[in-house]
């Protein structure tokens, strides 16, 4: 467990030099609001269909960025060499980048939640535990495959082009399921009442976080 | 191969044969279920084919040898052919019979992420350098493809409520008649895909064979 806390300490001193990954990613979903802000005509109040749907539009495209930027990150000056040669089994490194992307995404999220309170006019904070919850789980699941798959693209010559080609059609689920939740959560119905699209959401996790960090060994190793 | 070949054109020629002829006439649809017997072997051929990919990636990965992965890749060929085969077929059955030629059923959405993973799939070759990386990449994108079936399937359930149509020739009683030529159909397409999976790995064979004379010849 050390070993993958010490590769998630590496990633997130890297991001506190430069910050570079997160303020990129902050502003991009900030720009999608606004762009779904005008597309909406500025009324205030939009359905929670709407606003869930814009929520993770803004999100996995935000995401998209710093995954991309993962494993290019890692490519450069070859540090994928020394992380490779470190003593520490594969799907550990995996797990511990997986876990740093995770974290990334996660904070960008918390950040433009209240964002988002503030333009769509959308009361967020009564039922803050279910939407947090209803957050990590769909950030689990979407990161899950997409460090799989950024290692993979980061070797392709199409490189960025490829990672959301890979990635949106396998995870169409989880985006599916945490649109579907984060619905049910906003209009006050609660977990409950979308407790299919959890389940898928939590299977999907487990299984893609596990088949993820087995098969991780094939992309790396040359 | 000659055998092969012979029996794979007789059963075309039986399928045809049942569909059109032999086959009697459905009493609600009329004749536009008919395109039903092809729809069915293309789709059965097509679910063999992806899921020979699946095998044949985690044999690959297994056993680093190349014969599996040019098995996964000539049957992800042949899975994407027949796969859009089946869409075609579909929409032209679901034009009169629904009124649409497409509708977001959960059958029909996960039919469609399908073909859509399989052409990324056969990008991702087209695009990883290479052959063995090619090869590695593939196999895993694969394995990882065919597990999230499942998931797209049932969260595209969750979100439109249960399906309301019924596939097939019906729930209650098939016309013995429909299943020989359902049958036949079945038997063709099969045969079908065979001979051109046979064919198309022998030409990745040869032409891995000319790589290996090129590199040899410029030595």
């Amino acid at each position: 467990m050390n070993k993958v806390t010490a590769i998630i300490w590496k990633d997130i001193i890297t991001e506190l030099r430069t910050k570079e990954m997160f303020t990129s990613m902050f502003i991009f979903a900030l720009v999608i609001l606004v762009i779904f802000n005008f597309a909406f005509g500025f009324s205030a109040d939009i359905t929670p269909q709407a606003s869930s749907a814009i929520l993770w539009v803004a999100f996995s495209f935000a995401g998209m960025l710093g995954l991309g930027r993962s494993f290019a990150l890692e490519m450069e000056g070859n540090a994928m060499l020394g992380l490779l040669l470190t003593p520490v089994d594969r799907s550990l490194i995996y797990l511990g980048k997986m876990i740093g992307n995770v974290l990334f995404m996660f904070i960008v999220e918390i950040i433009v939640l209240p964002l988002f309170v503030l333009f769509f006019n959308i009361n967020v904070f009564e039922h803050a535990p279910s939407l947090l919850l209803t957050l990590a789980l769909g950030t689990v699941g979407f990161v899950s495959v997409g460090t799989l798959f950024s290692a993979m693209a980061a070797n392709t010559r199409l490189r960025e082009v490829l990672l959301p080609l890979l990635l949106f059609p396998i995870v169409i689920p989880v985006i599916a399921s945490s649109v579907k939740l984060t619905e049910a959560v906003l209009s006050g119905g609660g977990l409950t009442e979308a407790s299919g699209s959890l389940k898928v959401l939590v299977a999907f996790d487990i299984i893609f976080v596990t088949t993820s960090a087995i098969v991780f060994e094939y992309i790396v190793e040359d | 191969m000659n055998i092969l070949l012979t029996l794979t054109l007789l059963s075309m020629g039986a399928s045809l044969y049942t569909a059109f002829f032999y086959a009697p006439t459905e009493i609600v649809m009329g004749h536009v279920q008919r395109i039903f017997y092809f729809h069915m072997g293309s789709v059965w051929v097509a679910t063999v084919a992806f899921t020979m990919v699946f095998i044949s990636s985690i044999a690959y990965l297994k056993t680093q040898k190349r014969n599996w992965d040019i098995l996964a890749y000539t049957s992800a060929e042949l899975g994407v052919l027949f796969i859009t085969l089946t869409i075609i077929s579909g929409s032209i059955w679901a034009k009169p019979i629904w009124g649409v030629w497409w509708t977001w059923d959960p059958q029909l959405t996960a039919t469609f992420i399908l073909w859509v993973l399989y052409i990324v799939y056969l990008l991702l070759r087209s695009s990883a350098g290479s052959e063995v990386r090619k090869a590695k990449f593939a196999a895993v994108f694969a394995i990882i493809a065919f597990i999230d079936l499942p998931f797209v399937y049932i969260s595209a359930r969750v979100m439109r409520g249960v399906s309301p149509i019924v596939f097939g020739g019906g729930g209650g009683g098939i016309d013995p008649k429909m299943l020989v030529a359902l049958f036949a159909s079945l038997t063709a397409f099969s045969l079908l895909f065979v001979v051109i999976l046979k064919y198309r790995y022998d030409l990745e064979k040869m032409s891995d064979e000319v790589a290996k004379l090129k590199l040899s010849g410029a030595s």
